[in-house]
């Protein structure tokens, strides 16, 4: 399946957010999400089923002004 | 004391997190300014890599508040689903808000700004909006729901002070009980103490101390000149004048003529 993760195409065998954060590494890691521009909190991800060309943010605490 | 939607901050000096030559540089200098608050940022993680963490570590090890911003968007939509995964992330619902009109100037995109604010206030967010210093905006900010202004010196980044010290004056006489936070614009310590005098709460400031030769001598230098302001603000100011008026006693005078005074 063809998702976008981070604005960069991506092709992923995972079904759910909660496998495509594992799959990328960050299944213990820091990291919020979004999916098609809406929050997903942390414990929706397993729930989320995701779709072709569907558009995912994975984000992480960062310095800041 | 300053405080925050109930919250007492132990210090008047807010303090960005990006742009220092280290990290260790960062924690040394927020340190040396006494500062309590600092802002931080969301942004994307790249697959197996934990960038985020270190930086979340040290954050952690400062022990001082923290208040995520949503830079970076443009959009309401951005900005309320930033909000949110940065309240996940950083484990609170203070955040600054930014709504970015464009890129030159960074100027607050304000209509944005006021929906985005409503939508977060009744999410059960508190807001900190940074915002021009237009009396309109701010009190639509408030009818939102924002306990807390934060009118721009100059845009940020720019290091100009205080632009229109004239608005920023009016607003304060015109908001005498929320807090109102200058944030963005702070070039100089000199700046921030301006501010301070004309009764401005806090300073919210970044790159001034980050990009400073040294930045942990920096953070003193603001944190003395913020702490001299309020200081002077609370003291009550003289009134200037236009004309000299001596303040040595005149009665007594050496070599004083009375009829040779005119």
């Amino acid at each position: 399946m063809r998702i976008i993760v981070n604005g960069e195409t991506t092709q992923t065998q995972a079904k759910t957010l909660e496998e495509l954060c594992a799959a990328l590494g960050h299944g213990t890691s820091k990291v919020a999400t979004a999916l098609n521009g809406d929050f997903v909190p942390a414990p929706q991800r397993g729930a989320i089923k995701l779709a072709e060309n569907d558009a995912v943010e994975i984000v992480s605490p960062r310095q800041g002004g | 004391m300053l405080e925050f939607y109930g919250t007492e901050i132990g210090s008047r000096l807010l303090i960005g997190t990006a742009l220092y030559p280290s990290p260790q540089i960062l924690a040394d200098a927020v340190k040396a300014s006494g500062s309590r608050l600092v802002t931080v940022s969301v942004r994307r993680e790249a697959a197996r890599a934990r960038s985020g963490q270190g930086f979340w570590e040290l954050i952690k090890q400062l022990d001082v508040y923290v208040l995520p911003n949503t830079a970076g968007c443009n959009t309401v939509k951005e900005a309320v689903t930033t909000a949110q995964m940065a309240r996940e992330l950083f484990e609170t619902d203070w955040i600054k808000l930014e709504v970015i009109a464009n890129n030159d100037t960074l100027q607050p995109e304000v209509f944005g700004l006021v929906e985005a604010a409503r939508i977060l206030n009744e999410d059960g967010f508190k807001v900190f909006p940074y915002m021009t210093e237009d009396l309109v905006v701010a009190e639509k900010l408030v009818a939102a729901g924002c306990e807390v202004l934060m009118p721009w010196g100059a845009p940020i980044g720019s290091g100009q002070g205080l632009a229109n010290p004239l608005a920023l004056r009016t607003m304060r006489s015109y908001f005498p009980d929320i807090p109102l936070v200058i944030d963005a614009g702070i070039g100089a310590p000199s700046h921030a103490a301006r501010a301070m005098e004309m009764g401005y709460d806090a300073i919210l400031l970044n790159t001034a101390i980050a990009k400073a030769g040294d930045p942990v001598k920096m953070g003193r230098a603001f944190s003395q000149a913020i702490e001299a302001g309020r200081l002077a603000y609370e003291s009550g100011l003289m009134e200037p004048r236009d004309m000299a008026s001596p303040s040595t006693p005149v009665a007594g005078t050496p070599f004083f003529n009375i009829d040779g005074a005119s």
